[in-house]
């Protein structure tokens, strides 16, 4: 099997390369052109590339290449370029107050747009992609606002979560009275039977009309005299068709029994002012009030 | 060239093998281990907690990473979605890392404190009850499912060997610890488990106080992705530029 092995093949006109195995012999076709030159010009690529590029690993460190070439610059200045080409709106939208943003159509059209854009990457998951919200997180599209539905209300929250790690986050802190046995198991039955009246829903008058007393000595404080509900301190009001945690008599019961309060982290720590801004303007637009 | 003498001799063949794909792992990995510019200078990172651990270990067992990534790219979409890239240092207690290309599901590199830990019991439950046009699978079981933590400590001698710095103290606490992340942050055990493992969240996770479940360690651990790195005191330009 070496070089002095080699013949011409007759039937093909070319030789062959010498190998041969139990009479079996390899014909030395030579290769594409195009494949051979396309492979030369593969390996000067590469030593091009290896040359611009950052390629070799060193003893300590790596060959940067003469282009300088980093990913992480170039992400860098790509968001830096994407913000400058938007400063116009943006720097505006940093200094207009939030309330008179709605006073310049173009800027309200990209404050719109980009909090349309960062609902849907920070808010949806919760509050659902339209904003509809499910059981434990509010719709944003109905006019009831536990902590406020002003513009610069929405923004606190946003800025500051409810129950959040923030030192300014709002706060307030249902009983649970029947886990901590604040209340008997009657007087809860008698304190839902109340608060259902208050949207017409109770079916037992006498048990609502003892449970006013209950209501007024424990819920009052925040829910309102009426239970008309407490902004300032976050108490929804309980006379409307809206339920967070849903208006069955055995939803209100499990609320009186466990307390209720959902958790919406700050955001201040993970936006920037322009896109909280923008994000408050767009929830405002949904169902905010003045 | 004469190749008989490789074409005749299978184990030099097989030699000659070895040698040639050896040459491409050397030139490619090994370098990693001595080049001190792999991994970023970094403030806050911290071995995981042993609760943590073991939701880490729930979300490999359960395959979370067939659809979540765990690794920020340097492109515009993903740190204007996400957040600031991920850096080499935010996995260098990860054995394995859990960095993927496949995203069926949204990236998890930094989901930690983005949701309520309430959300999570829900959405992994049943993840259409508050996204109702996930595709997810639910995984209601976890909630069911008492937390095995018997191995903790040997879990974590292990990953001590592969260069995870666990001391002696934090793995003799492991059990302790497991059990204090779930308790009373104010109580003694949650102080010495802040000290241990500064920036830890405490809580109930799964939202039953009286059994620590699977769901605890997996929302603790979720709680925590890309948390601990203190990026007001990163130099994202000179040596990191890369």
């Amino acid at each position: 099997m070496s070089d002095n092995h080699k013949e011409l093949d007759e039937a093909t006109g070319v030789h062959t390369t010498g190998h041969e195995w139990d009479g079996i012999k390899e014909l030395n076709n030579p290769l594409p052109k195009w494949w051979l030159y396309s492979f030369y010009a593969c390996i000067v690529w590469g030593i091009g590339y290896m040359i611009a590029y950052p390629a070799w690993p060193l003893l300590d460190g790596y060959t940067k290449g003469m282009l300088g070439y980093s990913q992480r610059a170039v992400v860098m200045s790509e968001v830096a370029l994407a913000k400058k080409a938007q400063s116009k709106f943006r720097d505006e939208l940093a200094k207009t107050s939030i309330e008179k943003i709605k006073t310049k159509p173009e800027l309200l059209r990209f404050a719109m747009a980009g909090g349309k854009a960062a609902f849907g990457d920070n808010c949806a998951p919760c509050h659902g992609r339209g904003a509809q919200g499910s059981k434990g997180y509010p719709n944003l599209n109905d006019d009831d606002w536990l902590w406020g539905g002003k513009i610069t209300d929405i923004q606190y929250t946003i800025r500051h979560g409810i129950r959040a790690a923030d030192e300014d986050t709002r706060s307030n802190d249902m009983p649970k009275f029947g886990v901590e046995e604040l209340l008997e198991p009657a007087q809860i039955n008698e304190a839902a039977e109340y608060v259902l009246s208050l949207s017409g829903k109770s079916k037992d008058a006498a048990a609502a009309a003892k449970g006013k007393v209950i209501f007024e000595e424990q819920c009052a404080a925040c829910h309102g005299d009426n239970g008309q509900g407490l902004q300032e301190m976050g108490g929804p009001t309980l006379r409307d068709a809206i339920w967070l945690y849903g208006r069955s008599k055995a939803d209100v019961v499990k609320s009186i029994e466990t307390g209720r309060g959902g958790i919406m982290p700050a955001w201040a720590t993970r936006l920037d002012e322009v896109t909280i801004k923008s994000l408050a303007v767009y929830v405002h637009s949904l169902g905010g009030g003045t | 060239m004469n190749h008989d003498f490789f074409e005749k001799n299978s184990i030099v063949l097989l030699i000659g093998i070895l040698v040639a794909v050896s040459i491409g792992g050397i030139v490619q990995i090994a370098p990693l281990f001595w080049v001190s510019s792999t991994i970023e200078k970094v403030q806050g990172m911290r071995p995981y907690s042993p609760l943590e651990l073991l939701g880490r270990g729930i979300y490999i067992r359960e395959g979370c990473y067939l659809c979540h990534s765990q690794m920020i790219r340097t492109l515009r979409d993903e740190v204007e979605r996400y957040g600031h890239y991920s850096l080499a240092a935010e996995s260098m207690y990860d054995h394995p890392f859990q960095w993927g290309s496949k995203r069926t599901g949204p990236d998890l590199a930094r989901v930690g404190g983005k949701y309520s830990n309430q959300w999570h019991r829900e959405h992994l439950i049943n993840p259409r009850a508050v996204v109702p046009e996930s595709i997810m699978p639910g995984y209601p079981f976890l909630a069911k499912t008492k937390l095995d933590y018997s191995d903790i400590a040997a879990r974590m001698k292990t990953l001590r060997l592969t260069g995870v710095p666990y001391t002696d103290s934090q793995i003799k606490a492991a059990k302790a610890d497991v059990e204090a992340q779930v308790d009373d942050p104010d109580s003694r055990g949650g102080e010495a488990l802040m000290k241990r493992y500064p920036k830890a969240n405490i809580g109930n996770f799964d939202g039953d106080g009286k059994k620590l479940s699977e769901l605890d360690a997996l929302v603790a651990y979720l709680q925590m992705l890309g948390t601990l790195v203190d990026f007001t005191k990163f130099d994202a330009s000179g040596p990191n530029l890369r």
